[in-house]
């Protein structure tokens, strides 16, 4: 489809317009509630009824992907009308219908790495929601050295079977299905791993949410004990799994940066200029007293207002076709120490109020924001170390070699 | 706001990249200290006027090229590369600008097409302090029957040793400290009561201290309305702000490139210093800072040419990043080269005395935050 024309789009804008105007739920154009984020699959509650509606109708559409292929059940839209059905969503402010691991990392993989059959069958049930997927990568043993996984499967003629353990799987005790590096060879180390999907109901499949230091349990162990998965499941060339699997930390990079982190606050949590100015008070001229905390959270907004002038920067060069380099290894490196500096601006910001668990006597914001300080810690540690990522530019970027 | 430069602005980006590496290579600021030129270069002087370089911000009408910020920004940028020392920001910057904003007709008439042409140099003075601050202006200027007289003392004005023309900052009303009352004048260097005392500075580019000592103006040399100076001052020094911060990128940039050269050829313990992940993750680090203040610079660039309304929080954004940036990687680049780092025949030394005078003039990191902070509320 050729639909670049201004007119054309146009065209499509109002299209998008109307549509939008009889389909969103008057609810759904409210600012996202914290426990009414939609993430689907087969044990998706539902807490407010139209959030099941507006996914339903933006998925018939095709509009929760609406870049991929209609083939497959997504939007088929190009680059500037996808732009153009976001610019008129964000203005209704209409809520995102369905975050998902399946739209934002192995969708986009699968279609890049799977054959015909295997997105017929998964993709159309990602773009309506009905599977919520978990990423079965890190180990107890392989962290950032991930490459260096065990799960072992072995090829039992009709069937592969899996055992081994699987660590920080992001909602697998939610999840209806994963997507799982394995080891196929044990001679060689990133040439013997292959990528998998299976059935998180299979036979042998345990998973245990981990408990973390904010309290809440988004990850966890994830246990396969002589799990039989059908042998037309394995996505890619056996033993190729790890170019997927390196593409894959692309998707999941980028969509960090993109501001997909764990611990970024959530409604209600105010800035840190704002916590400032009311809990350590302002002289008479407006400026917060304290000159060292203000001169700090200053600095802070100026990293943030970089960082995000150099998102719109590489995005504007790429379009270009400059070449940007290894721009998501920075720009994760980024994002995270930005989130994790806010949150400890904040925290400050609030004194004791923000050091605050449960119950009665603090604020909701200020326990939100406590909560959601501890859970920042793992921005500088998941979807690869901010250490990892500093290699992945001195290596990759700059062009330093490996020490002999 | 737009980061892809366009033709024109690639064109002359090449033109100065190219004309600071063969023309202007750090050898020549080298050359300029040791002879005792401090910072004085007719030749060079010359052959910025031959290439056009003075009239980027001159309007067409007054015989300039008007190609806007974004397009002086990449001259600053390749100047900062080779520390070449030119009269670029105080004449075809900050001079230019303030004419431009706040100049009468028949002022812009007669000093654009000078500066255009590189016949005429302008040095803006400002600062009485030894800080960046100015409202803090308390040379006065008194209403006598024919003009004004002009009274005080201004530190460390860039290019004041060799400039033609001064605009000069000087109190018709108030108290320093405020903005109303801040009037600008035009004051030739020879003006009678006005002394220029030479400074040799660290980074070999010279300066000047002015002393004012009832030096008369005539009613014409008030650029600007009387009292209201800072409408155009506040414009024009975010834009020397903007163009100084392209400068020291352009410093820091060159100074990571021979870092990252050296880290790829020195040595040790039979091994690359560049293989060391000590070494490797500050030098990942820096191009990390390096990555983000282009971006801030590139953004205050095409915001002026856009003339958008969020310039002075884009200017202190830009020249709080890159002052912190060009003091990071020169410190860096003294470490990271070791004991020759501290020698007068490498370069990195040189780099680092300019680093510190970007910071300081226009106001370093400190100064760019609180503002910052004011304009966001806090």
């Amino acid at each position: 489809m050729a639909f670049d024309a201004p007119e054309e789009l146009d065209g499509f804008r109002a299209e998008v317009r109307d549509w939008l105007e009889a389909n969103c739920p008057a609810s759904m154009r409210t600012p996202m509630k914290d426990d009414e984020v939609v993430w689907g699959g087969k044990r998706e509650k539902f807490k407010n009824p139209d959030s099941k509606i507006w996914l339903e109708r933006m998925g018939e559409k095709g509009w929760t992907a609406p870049e991929w292929p209609t083939e497959y059940g997504g939007g088929g839209l190009n680059k500037a009308q996808a732009k153009v059905l976001q610019q008129e969503m964000r203005r209704i402010k209409a809520r995102p219908p369905l975050f998902s691991f399946g739209l934002w990392m192995f969708g986009p993989a699968l279609l890049e790495f799977g054959n015909h059959e295997q997105k017929t069958r998964f993709i159309p049930d990602i773009v309506m929601g009905k599977t919520r997927w978990c990423q079965g990568y890190s180990e107890p043993g392989a962290g950032s050295d991930l490459a260096g996984l065990q799960t072992k499967c072995e090829d039992k003629g009709d069937h592969w079977l899996i055992n081994g353990q699987k660590v920080w799987t992001s909602y697998a005790d939610q999840a209806d299905w994963i997507f799982c590096l394995v080891r196929t060879d044990k001679t060689v180390k990133h040439e013997g791993i292959s990528f998998l999907v299976f059935d998180m109901a299979s036979e042998g499949v345990e998973a245990r949410p981990i408990k973390l230091i904010s309290g809440s349990s988004p990850f966890c162990e994830t246990f396969f004990t002589d799990v039989k998965v059908p042998k037309d499941q394995l996505v890619g060339k056996l033993n190729g799994g790890w170019t997927i699997a390196k593409r894959l930390l692309q998707f999941e990079r980028s969509s960090i940066s993109a501001g997909g982190f764990g611990g970024t606050g959530g409604s209600g949590i105010l800035s840190p200029q704002e916590y400032a100015k009311h809990y350590v008070g302002v002289d008479e001229t407006g400026r917060i007293s304290d000159g060292d905390m203000r001169a700090r959270i200053a600095d802070h907004l100026m990293y943030s207002k970089a960082f995000s002038l150099t998102v719109q920067r590489t995005t504007e060069e790429a379009k270009a076709g400059q070449e940007v380099g290894h721009t998501a290894s920075i720009l994760k490196y980024g994002a995270a120490k930005l989130n994790q500096d806010k949150s400890e601006l904040i925290v400050e910001a609030l004194g004791t109020d923000g050091l605050g668990w449960d119950g009665d006597g603090f604020a909701d914001d200020a326990k939100k924001a406590t909560r959601s300080w501890l859970r920042s810690k793992g921005n500088s540690i998941e979807g690869g170390t901010s250490e990892i990522n500093l290699n992945v530019i001195a290596k990759r970027v700059l062009g330093l070699r490996e020490h002999q | 706001m737009t980061f892809v430069l366009s033709e024109d602005q690639q064109m002359i980006r090449d033109t100065a990249m190219a004309f600071a590496r063969d023309e202007l290579p750090v050898s020549h600021l080298r050359e300029l200290r040791d002879t005792g030129a401090n910072g004085n270069d007719p030749a060079t002087r010359a052959k910025l006027a031959e290439l056009g370089f003075f009239g980027v911000l001159v309007p067409e009408e007054h015989d300039g090229v008007g190609m806007g910020m974004v397009a002086m920004g990449q001259i600053m940028e390749a100047q900062g590369r080779t520390l070449a020392v030119t009269p670029l920001l105080q004449t075809a910057v900050l001079g230019a600008s303030v004419l431009t904003l706040g100049g009468s007709e028949a002022q812009k008439s007669e000093w654009l097409p000078k500066i255009a042409s590189g016949e005429a140099t302008v040095a803006l003075a400002i600062d009485e302090g030894t800080h960046h601050a100015p409202l803090n202006i308390a040379t006065e200027a008194e209403r006598n029957g024919q003009g004004y007289t002009l009274n005080g003392a201004k530190r460390f004005v860039s290019d004041g040793h060799h400039a033609d023309v001064f605009i000069i900052a000087a109190r018709t009303f108030g108290e320093p400290g405020q903005a109303h009352g801040i009037s600008l004048f035009l004051v030739p260097n020879d003006a009678s009561g006005l002394t220029v005392q030479a400074l040799n500075t660290v980074d070999a580019h010279g300066a000047a201290h002015l002393h004012l000592e009832d030096v008369a103006v005539g009613e014409d040399s008030v650029v600007g309305a009387v009292d209201a100076g800072w409408e155009a001052l506040e414009p024009a020094l975010d834009r020397g702000r903007i163009a100084l911060a392209a400068e020291a990128l352009g410093s820091s940039q060159a100074m990571f490139d021979m870092t990252l050269e050296y880290m790829q050829t020195r040595k040790q313990f039979g091994q690359l210093i560049g293989s060391f992940q000590a070494l490797q993750h500050r030098a990942a680090k820096m191009f990390t800072e390096l990555e983000m203040t282009r971006s801030c610079i590139a953004a205050a660039l095409s915001g002026v040419d856009e003339q958008r309304n969020d310039i002075a929080e884009l200017a202190s954004l830009a020249k709080a990043k890159a002052s912190e940036l060009v003091h990071l990687v020169s410190n860096e680049t003294v470490q990271f080269h070791g004991g020759i780092g501290m020698t007068d025949a490498h370069d990195s030394g040189l780099y680092m005395k300019r680093a510190r005078v970007q910071e300081a003039l226009l106001g370093g990191a400190t100064y760019h935050r609180d503002r910052y902070a004011k304009l966001n509320g806090f």
